[in-house]
């Protein structure tokens, strides 16, 4: 019953969807309000009904009726509640409607607001965010149904939404339950985070469309979309932390970060997404690189809906397995048509995109950020010619070869060491026209200070001369943006006569994107300090231990003390902890308990790391394997990941500067009125953000 | 004169980029191989970067705790996608290459902590090389458990009502 009802309302949100798309574009070719109006109502109307049939798939999802096929797959009796809700998103049905539903909810958001002068671009963005959610609704309604169930027919079990002729239906005892992997909170908020990440990108892309139909091609479509862009950066970054982050407390292997497909298929929207946040910069500023942020923005949402496809079709650990879904050649089908027919639009619109100012200095601002979106677009080619290259092989030599996680490090780290660089030297120079000198003079101070700390460190800490770039390059970042930020305030003060920290609050205040930048650029530093710890300097062992035995690791050493197994019955978890106890320096520091769950639902285990993290380091403890009868004997395996903390302070500073730069305040087009004063304030300064 | 600096730059840039592709690739490529691939191949496989996939014989698998040194047999399984859904999908594919005793084995070695997901009849996919006592050591060992996520009908025996 309430099955029917979930999929009679997404087919009616369906249909509705579908009414918007032609009434908009009626509408709009017609000049009818009156019509456009409808199509917006339509539009509005969807995300009721798309909750509707989310609530009745949640309700079975609650209520155990394993009737249902996909509740079937990803619950189990022993699930808490809050995990079968979140069972939602955890397979690939659920998360299509999912999907749906975001984007109905943000378009929604976005047809409520005051159109007024660019009441033009309502219908087309209306029609791009329709086009797209009639995908996803008909992908769930004709393709991947979550609410089908099980019929017994002849004696058979079979899916079906519909009773068959002579069918009674089956209800199997328990579920499978959602693979143990996947219930850690991080896992709950990381993909509805990626998720939010990937529908926000729709919206500015629908802009950019709205804007190529109409041919109004200044930079209104950017202005309207700039918070958006900004908050689904924001999401799609957090999403891809929370995922490092999952990574690193479930998976065992004490790492963060693996290069696999579905993880790559995730960061491509955010280097092309990173690329435009730079360049919507220069088309604001100078009125350039029109073009290339239309194709930047193209390329994101076909990223985005690829991405989607890759991360939730089951699909782990080769690209080749896509070919195993039967919605892959649709979303490739989509994917490509989008493509075709938003290049089409770019191309037919080419002469209005021109640029107004030609790029005159190499070393000028705008020409940095242009060799930043480069760099990120090196990335990309990099990403996707690893992604695709097993095809690629095997369609010219006949033989499957594949890369893996070193060619991805070998080929961007060049490439991400640049972008370190240049953002330590791109905020130094000037729109227009900047020069080796006036670069020079304005990092010289920085670079010296930089150049100290990695002489330091070259004797106190390390002598590996990739390390040593990698520290005098993060160095270098935080040196000048430190002293962007006390030159801006210092300027302020002696202009204004107010104390630092007014002065400091309020330069903040006037320019949110470009101080939340640069905060946003510290983090990427803190971030990268990390990285390049655990990358370069992780060192692991490995020990079966007796009862008070000791195991040595770079200055820890760990004394395995007991370890005590029990079940679980009403969790349906066999839990085995082991109780080590860690002395740095011969010091009695504290004590790690390394477990392993036993899922007896899914027949599976799941290795918790013990983790003990400080700044300097983090010591990583696995049980791996421990001997039942006598209790006495355990294996570890041990991993000193030096820094790796810095990774996720970094991530929280990341997300202070974002929302410092994506934070509502007043509208901008009330901003000239303040122009004088801000400006003021920056004269000092090499450039006016 | 401005654009041809710009042009050039551009062509710098473009040229940095390739190499790195390029000498990546081949500092990196892995030869995904079959087990019949490897056994036909037979000496001159010996030292080459390989990825390796196939069925998982639950009843091979030992592991040394002390040494942390996991040793299993793998069972040919096609490396070609179309062939396996043709053959009823990789659950299908997988119990059958298990279960089917004329087909080649290779022996895996691999050292490090056992994979929550090793059990029999699972998809193990592999890079490392082959020794030359035919052993296929592994570097790095990802699982694939098809059934849980592709078996969507469930075994009848469960009540129905």
């Amino acid at each position: 019953m309430i099955a029917e009802f979930g999929y009679g309302i997404a087919l009616v949100s369906f249909l509705v969807a579908v009414y918007s798309i032609f009434a908009a574009v009626y509408g709009a070719t017609k000049k009818s309000a009156s019509m456009v109006e409808s199509a917006r109502r339509a539009m509005l109307l969807t995300f009721p009904l798309i909750s509707l049939a989310a609530g009745a798939l949640i309700y079975l999802l609650v209520t155990n009726q394993f009737n249902v096929a996909f509740v079937y797959e990803v619950t189990s009796r022993s699930m808490p509640t809050y995990l079968k809700v979140t069972a939602w998103w955890g397979g690939q049905a659920g998360s299509l409607l999912f999907w749906s539903w975001l984007l109905a909810a943000f378009t929604s958001a976005v047809t409520l607001r005051k159109w007024d002068r660019d009441i033009e671009f309502l219908p087309w963005v209306i029609v791009v965010c329709s086009v797209t959610l009639v995908f996803f609704l008909g992908m769930v309604i004709f393709y991947e149904n979550p609410f089908t169930r099980f019929w017994l027919v002849n004696g058979s079990v079979e899916p079906h939404m519909f009773a068959p002729l002579n069918a009674t239906i089956f209800t199997p005892d328990d579920g499978n339950g959602l693979n143990p992997l996947l219930r850690h909170p991080g896992m709950v908020i990381h993909p509805p985070m990626l998720y939010l990440g990937f529908v926000s990108y729709v919206i500015p892309y629908a802009f950019a469309m709205a804007a190529l139909i109409t041919g109004r091609t200044d930079d209104r479509w950017i202005r309207l979309t700039r918070r958006w862009s900004l908050w689904a950066w924001l999401f799609l970054s957090f999403g891809l932390v929370l995922g490092g982050r999952w990574a690193y407390d479930v998976l065992g292997w004490g790492g963060y970060w693996g290069w696999d497909p579905v993880e790559i298929a995730a960061f491509m929207p955010w280097l092309t997404g990173t690329a435009f946040l730079h360049s919507v910069m220069i088309q604001e500023k100078r009125g350039m690189l029109k073009h290339w942020n239309m194709i930047l923005v193209i390329l994101t949402y076909a990223l985005v809906i690829f991405g989607t496809f890759l991360t939730r079709s089951g699909v782990l650990s080769s690209v080749h397995a896509f070919a195993n879904s039967p919605i892959g050649p649709l979303f490739m089908g989509f994917v490509s048509t989008t493509l075709v027919a938003s290049i089409a639009l770019v191309i037919y619109r080419w002469p209005t995109l021109r640029s107004e100012t030609e790029m005159k200095s190499m070393l000028s601002r705008e020409a940095l950020f242009l060799l930043n979106n480069l760099l990120f677009m090196s990335i990309l080619v990099v990403c996707f010619w690893g992604v695709i290259f097993p095809l690629i092989s095997e369609l010219f030599t006949g033989q499957k070869v594949t890369v893996g996680p070193p060619f991805y490090e070998r080929a961007t780290a060049p490439l991400f060491s640049a972008l370190l660089f240049l953002s330590a030297v791109a905020p130094l120079s000037a729109w227009g026209h900047s020069t080796i000198q006036t670069l020079g003079r304005a990092i010289w101070k920085s670079a010296a200070a930089a150049a100290v700390v990695t002489i330091t460190l070259f004797f106190t800490y390390t002598n590996k001369i990739g390390a040593l770039i990698g520290f005098f390059l993060i160095a270098l970042i935080l040196f000048v943006t430190f002293q962007e930020f006390w030159r801006g305030t210092r300027a302020r003060q002696q202009a204004q006569g107010e104390n630092f920290l007014t002065a400091l609050s309020r330069l903040m205040g006037r320019n949110r994107r470009r101080y939340g930048g640069y905060i946003i650029h510290i983090s990427m530093a803190l971030m990268a300090i990390g990285i390049l710890g655990i990358e370069l300097f992780q060192t692991s062992t490995q020990g079966a231990l007796a009862k008070d035995e000791t195991l040595t690791i770079s200055g820890y050493t760990l004394q395995y003390k007991e370890l005590a197994s029990w079940e679980d019955r009403g969790e349906g978890v066999n839990y085995t902890r082991a109780v080590v106890d860690i002395f740095k320096d011969g010091e009695y520091i504290g004590e790690l308990n390394p477990r392993i769950d036993y899922y007896f639902d899914s027949q599976q285990n799941m290795t918790i790391p013990g983790n003990r993290s400080t700044l300097k380091d983090d010591l990583y403890v696995l049980l791996v394997d421990w001997q039942p009868v006598s209790a006495v004997g355990a294996t570890f395996k041990v991993y000193v990941n030096p820094l790796v903390n810095w990774l996720w302070i970094g991530s929280l500073v990341f997300l202070v500067g974002i929302v410092f730069a994506a934070w509502p305040d007043r509208d901008p087009a009330e901003e000239p009125a303040r122009r004088s004063v801000t400006q003021r304030a920056n004269q000092t300064s090499a450039a006016d953000d | 004169m401005q654009r041809n600096k710009f042009i050039l730059g551009g062509l710098l840039i473009l040229a940095a980029v390739v190499y790195l592709i390029v000498s990546s690739t081949q500092a990196s490529a892995e030869y995904f191989m079959t087990v019949d691939e490897i056994k036909a191949e037979g000496s001159s496989a010996v030292g080459k970067s390989l990825r390796l996939s196939g069925a998982v014989m639950g009843d091979t698998i030992q592991y040394d705790a002390q040494t942390l040194t996991l040793q299993f047999d793998v069972a040919h399984v096609s490396g070609d996608n179309d062939e396996i859904e043709a053959q009823g999908g990789l659950a299908e594919v997988l119990f059958q290459a298990v279960n089917d005793p004329s087909r080649q084995r290779i022996t895996v070695v691999y050292n490090g902590p056992k994979p929550d997901l090793l059990r029999g009849e699972a998809q193990a996919i592999m890079t490392g090389h082959i020794g030359d006592d035919g052993i296929f050591y592994a570097e790095e060992l990802l699982l694939k458990c098809p059934t849980r996520y592709e078996e969507a009908v469930p075994e009848q025996s469960a009540s129905n009502n």
